[in-house]
């Protein structure tokens, strides 16, 4: 091992940190707020609202996200049309194409954990809310989904981890994200055990920071209390 | 008795045939198959192009058996020194870095690099008439260093995992041009995807010498080395390079 290569290229590294860090945040954020309403549709008792999210669904989680990122990032770009489009500015960007296709990816992922969550829910919460006159729509707003929250944040606090490593794939479109720099790093030190462990060990402080975060977020929203209820 | 005996000799015959299969020394090739027309996978899965062919050639001329393994370009060498193959035949240029790593054998043919970029457009390969360029190169090559070294932040530099992805990326015009190997852009240019484009400039670095790569003080390098005299002087190679460029790269 020689620790001073790793030294050396660290900040190279930290650069590479900073943007797989803007990958994960802005999927995991924007693939959350499109994937609620994805998952209530999902959870519909009427198979004609059902239905339009679950083809989604199938076709995304049926998929390898690497396929996904490379009919997005070469495939799009073939058409004359797309190049031509009004879309073309962000579509250009390797940056912005892997924030589509990993928001599009991990919305599939946690549509699921809504529905699983929404699902959870005791009935008898549901019934004693409409019991107390509330419409369906307040009883979806006010106690299925809050409640769906906290069982469902679990879930999603492992899916996010699960897109931190999958960014790891946005190095094949050119972006030079932890993966991508260390490769690149490689490339010219040809240390691949000294470059591919450094950025190992800041992946795995990654996670443990947003492991972390979802602990305190569990502790604020008083996830395990809500189990009491039962 | 008389049947006792033939058996016997046929039980030795497959034993000598056996323990001759078994001595008998197979060597790997190790290449990338995503550098046309250098080397490349057709359409039924195989490992061919002018690197393979040569390899093929040298192979017959050490009286070895060969076969073909391909790896990542940017973990090649890395892969040859973990032993997953013996030599590696794969365009690659012969770099004081790379020396560091590897052994390399007498140069197999000799490269430039050279802009490539649309049609109809006017560049200037020097630093100021590059400045703010979008350039893309394949990853831990020669062009990406090149890059790096003598234009630094004067241009965006694009790395491609291989370099069929820069030239997607260069005719959908997310990128304005492509620095690569001279014969490697000549293959493309040629092709049904390149007939917008054409070569931009001079070539910028005209004596990249492409070698065969071994691991450190593996005696294999005197061999090859050998055996490439040998085919250069039987004219194998001279057959070998016209079947892909009308010129000799040699």
């Amino acid at each position: 091992m020689q620790w001073d290569v790793i030294i050396q290229w660290l900040p190279k590294l930290f650069e590479g940190v900073g943007l797989t860090l803007q990958l994960v945040a802005l999927s995991g954020v924007i693939g959350l707020i499109l994937a609620i309403p994805l998952g209530v549709a999902r959870a519909s008792q009427h198979w004609y609202v059902r239905a339009l999210p679950y083809g989604y669904i199938f076709l995304f989680r049926g998929t390898p996200l690497l396929v996904q990122l490379f009919l997005v990032y070469y495939g799009l770009a073939q058409f004359e049309a797309v190049r031509k489009g009004p879309l073309w500015p962000y579509l250009r960007d390797p940056f912005w194409c892997a924030v589509i296709t990993m928001t599009l990816h991990t919305m599939a992922y946690i549509a699921e954990i809504v529905r699983g969550a929404i699902q959870a829910v005791p009935a008898g919460e549901i019934e004693a809310a409409r019991a107390l006159g509330m419409s369906k729509w307040q009883t979806m707003l006010f106690i299925t989904l809050p409640r769906a929250a906290r069982i469902g944040l679990p879930a999603y606090s492992n899916e996010v981890i699960l897109m931190l490593k999958a960014s790891a794939l946005a190095s094949t479109i050119t972006l030079l994200d932890l993966t991508g720099m260390a490769r690149t790093i490689i490339a010219r030190t040809y240390l691949p055990v000294e470059i591919f462990f450094a950025a190992g060990m800041l992946y795995l402080l990654i996670s443990y920071g947003l492991v972390l975060c979802f602990k305190l977020l569990e502790k604020w929203l008083r996830v395990d209390t809500g189990q009491l209820g039962r | 008795m008389k049947h006792c005996k033939k058996f016997l000799l046929a039980l030795a015959a497959a034993f000598a045939l056996f323990t001759q299969a078994a001595f008998a020394e197979k060597l790997r090739i190790g290449s990338e198959g995503a550098y046309p027309p250098f080397n490349l996978i057709d359409a039924s899965g195989k490992v061919v192009g002018f690197d393979l062919d040569i390899a093929h050639a040298l192979c017959a001329k050490m009286k070895v058996e060969c076969e073909v393994v391909t790896s990542d370009w940017d973990g090649i060498i890395p892969a040859l020194n973990a032993k997953k193959f013996d030599f590696i035949v794969a365009s690659m240029s012969i770099t004081d870095e790379r020396k560091k790593a590897v052994d390399f054998t007498d140069p197999y043919y000799t490269n430039k690099l050279q802009f490539i970029g649309p049609k109809g457009t006017e560049v200037k390969v020097d630093k100021a008439g590059l400045k703010g360029k979008v350039v893309g190169a394949q990853r831990a090559t020669i062009a990406g260093e090149w890059l790096e070294k003598n234009l630094g932040s004067a241009v965006d530099l694009k790395l491609y995992d291989t370099q069929e992805n820069a030239y997607l990326d260069l005719s959908s015009g997310r990128i304005d041009l492509v620095l690569a190997d001279v014969f490697v852009n000549w293959g493309w240019l040629k092709s049904d995807a390149g007939k917008e484009f054409e070569f931009k400039g001079e070539p910028v670095f005209d004596n990249d010498k492409i070698g065969i790569a071994v691991r450190k003080n593996d005696p294999l390098r005197e061999r090859l080395n050998a055996a490439l005299k040998a085919i250069i002087e039987d004219g194998t190679y001279k057959k070998i390079n016209d079947q892909y460029f009308p010129f000799s790269i040699l």
